[in-house]
């Protein structure tokens, strides 16, 4: 039971932090630049927060199977592959929800940092500091997808005992078998987990706004 | 491509580098061999409890995952996985005779029973086969929930609707209901829907949530559930680890094996009966 937790919280907290790497800087770029099609990444973005576990996961089997592009690293059945569906579903949400925090502070940073020279990365890197704290609700959001998520890793971590197991998959599999009320308990315990990490990063983040100047 | 797979590995390292503090990793480094199997096998707890002897005495893992039968010969199709444990020998016969699979087994068997309300309105009791009970629940138009996921149980039932000159469709007939899921999930639909159901007796006597659901008929030779296992065929797929599975389907099929499948009950009875080495 402990290494199943354990294993939910490693895919999801891994995949939660790669997809913070890439959607902070890729949301808070979008919002200082201006380039052709902008317009259309921004809505695309937009619409991935919303791209269904099991589409994610299906494509993701099948450039993973030992048929498909990437098959010969075997990572099929694996945690990586988990890892690789979830950051997949949360980065969209990471850079989309970044981009209209950053865009927000832009219009307001805008004149300031075009006066003083400030090219756009450098530009994005302020932006990303002064919002700091409005991004902490936002990789939770990030967090709350992959920790809830069971479609994707269902298909391409396959449930197996001892090695993809998670909570999400657990849960169902126990449904399946008609054991209704521990699946029940179980879906108890990650909403606790949730609540707990949740609260963790609040109280944290409460203390960091304290002892910024 | 190549951009994008440079992208994956090194993704790969940065995951990998991160897994390895997962309480998993001991288990990284034993041989494994990945397996897939039936849910009937998985949600039966037939695996949870033989995979365990047979990795004590080997110090190979088996690695289950648990779809159905069709979806399992698709994942030895494209080499996914390194032998399959199935039940739809029509299915497994394509699989072999197509070059996918070498060196089949039969493993065991068990049956496939009917099950419905206590109250049984289309009287299947006291029918004399299957078929007809089949064509007392179209007549009365009883519900009936199918399986509809190409798994060995559902492509059995297909089989029977037609041997019993019935076509039963999810347009027409209201009382036909497709669940498109597992063995578990579409008993627990039949529970809540008062409606019949053809089951594995494995998972039947496994599951937790009977509720007012019976078993109204067994005993018909038409019924019989063999499974069978495959070797994925190492000339179509080389990674396929072809020592480390036959070391298993030697074990399955051998008198620990066979011996550890008959001794599977649950409240005494006996869910898989052996019979590997039979004709």
């Amino acid at each position: 039971m402990l290494s199943i937790i354990g294993l939910s919280l490693t895919v999801s907290l891994t995949a939660v932090f790669i997809a913070t790497l890439i959607g902070l800087p890729l949301g808070s770029l979008l919002a200082v630049t201006r380039f052709p099609g902008r317009q259309g990444l921004i809505i695309l973005l937009n619409a991935l927060m919303g791209l269904p576990p099991v589409v994610a996961g299906l494509a993701i089997y099948l450039l993973l199977s030992r048929s498909g592009p990437l098959g010969n690293g075997g990572w099929l059945f694996t945690p990586a592959a988990m890892i690789f569906a979830q950051t997949v579903l949360v980065t969209p949400i990471i850079a989309a929800l970044v981009r209209q925090v950053a865009e927000d502070l832009w219009s307001r940073y805008r004149p300031l940092l075009l006066l003083d020279g400030v090219g756009s990365v450098s530009s994005a890197a302020m932006l990303l500091w002064a919002g700091r704290f409005s991004l902490v609700p936002i990789v939770l959001a990030g967090l709350g997808r992959a920790l809830a998520e069971v479609g994707a890793i269902l298909i391409v971590g396959g449930n197996i005992a001892g090695v993809t197991r998670t909570m999400t998959t657990t849960i169902a599999l126990e449904t399946s078998k008609g054991n209704l009320s521990l699946a029940l308990q179980l879906g108890a315990a990650l909403l606790g987990l949730t609540l707990l990490i949740n609260a963790m990063v609040q109280f944290l983040s409460q203390l960091a706004k304290r002892l910024s100047p | 491509m190549r951009y994008s797979s440079k992208l994956f590995y090194t993704f790969a390292f940065l995951l990998l580098a991160a897994i390895d503090s997962a309480p998993e990793s001991q288990a990284q480094g034993k041989p494994f061999i990945l397996l897939a199997s039936t849910t009937s096998t998985e949600q039966s707890g037939l695996f949870p409890y033989l995979l365990p002897l047979f990795t004590r005495q080997s110090g190979i893992d088996v690695r289950v995952v648990a779809v159905g039968t069709g979806q399992a010969l698709k994942l030895g199709e494209k080499g996914d996985v390194d032998l399959l444990l199935v039940h739809d020998p029509q299915g497994e016969e394509k699989f072999v005779a197509a070059g996918f699979g070498v060196d089949r087994r039969k493993v065991m068997h068990n049956d496939f029973i009917l099950l419905g309300p206590a109250g049984d309105p289309a009287q299947v009791r006291e029918k004399k086969t299957v078929l007809e009970a089949l064509r007392a629940i179209a007549e009365k138009k009883a519900p009936f929930v199918s399986r509809g996921d190409d798994s060995g149980t559902h492509r059995l039932e297909r089989r029977l609707w037609k041997k019993a000159e019935i076509e039963p469709s999810i347009a027409k007939d209201t009382w036909y209901r497709e669940t498109g899921s597992g063995m578990g999930p579409s008993l627990n639909v039949a529970k809540e829907m008062l409606a019949y159901i053809l089951a594995d007796r494995g998972t039947w006597l496994a599951f937790a949530n009977k509720g007012d659901l019976k078993l109204l008929w067994e005993g018909d030779p038409i019924l019989f559930n063999p499974y069978s296992v495959i070797l994925v065929n190492p000339a179509k797929h080389p990674h396929v680890k072809q020592k480390e599975a036959l070391v298993f389907m030697n074990w399955l099929t051998g008198a620990d094996g066979q011996k550890a499948i008959a001794e599977y009950r649950i409240n005494g009875q006996p869910l898989f009966i052996p019979d590997a080495g039979k004709n």
